[in-house]
């Protein structure tokens, strides 16, 4: 039963967020209009599902709710020190620096999100994985402590997306 | 009556504040005077700047339009192709070397951009550190 609902159905969230981008391209409610999305959404994956082997099973949807949640707000507040030192420190006293990140995760897809989720919070892009994928090179625009970088974000994102990603 | 002139409020701030962190982007792209520092400029514009803008004209069309939710729509595929343009420039920065180099790796042995193949090093004389 599982294994003839996981064929149809590869990626049952992606139908989910298929449907819902619809609905939204459409910007009306409507039974057709929500029929049609599920069919799409249920045809887009099935027939892609041979390009995305292996899929991660344990998605935790709340748990990447509440991640969203953080992440934004994180967004807000590092703009906010961001324009600060783009108006206020001369170029001599910044200080950019790289961070290296030892990764835990494993995922392709956490470590995606990870890397996505660093670049949008300004102050720091993730700029490169290493050749086996072990390893993240973030970019930060002024710190004093590039270790206190690193374990924040161990901390606050990788240590949310092990729990994401069981 | 009263919603209308909250909404008005409403929209001119987010358009003020949007309009403001595009601004300081693009003081910040034209400050910087390091190509990897003035890529952290244009992620900020892509952030705050362009939501704070989208976040306007969602409460324009929900208020005073018919309601229509494109912009959450163009809000998510700004979020999730930003940092891939990011990547990309930063990954170009490295491997023109207009940068410092970045140290080691912590556990594996190099990064992917500096990964040169073998039988392709003599054709990129300057790849190797």
């Amino acid at each position: 039963m599982t294994r003839a609902f996981y064929w149809l159905f590869p990626h049952p969230l992606l139908t989910l967020l298929l449907t819902v981008v619809w609905l939204l391209l459409h910007s009306t409610v409507s039974p057709g209009m929500v029929v049609f999305g599920l069919i799409l959404g249920t045809l887009i994956p099935w027939m892609t599902s041979v390009w995305w082997p292996d899929t991660p099973r344990g998605f935790r949807l709340g748990h990447m709710l509440v991640y969203v949640v953080i992440v934004l707000w994180d967004i807000v507040i590092a703009n906010l020190q961001v324009a600060w030192i783009v108006l206020t420190k001369p170029n001599a006293q910044l200080r950019p620096a790289w961070v290296v990140v030892p990764l835990d995760l494993r995922q392709p897809e956490a470590i995606t999100i990870l890397a996505g989720s660093i670049t949008l919070t300004p102050g720091t892009i993730s700029a490169d994985l290493s050749d086996e994928g072990h390893s993240l090179l973030v970019h930060a625009l002024h710190t004093d402590d590039p270790d206190a970088v690193r374990d924040d974000i161990k901390n606050r994102y990788e240590r949310r997306l092990m729990e994401i990603f069981r | 009556m009263m919603l209308d002139v909250i909404a008005t409020y409403a929209i001119a701030f987010c358009l003020i504040v949007g309009a403001a962190f595009s601004l300081i982007g693009s003081i910040g792209l034209l400050k910087f005077n390091d190509s990897m520092t003035r890529l952290h400029a244009p992620t900020k514009v892509g952030t705050m700047g362009i939501g704070g803008l989208l976040l306007a004209s969602m409460i324009h069309s929900m208020i005073f339009g018919n309601g229509a939710l494109h912009d959450l729509l163009i809000m998510g595929f700004l979020f999730v192709t930003a940092p891939i343009s990011g990547n990309f420039l930063s990954k170009v920065n490295i491997h023109k070397r207009t940068c410092p180099l970045p140290p080691p790796p912590a556990s594996d042995a190099t990064w992917a951009v500096l990964d040169v193949p073998e039988e392709d090093i003599a054709l990129e004389p300057d790849a190797r550190p």
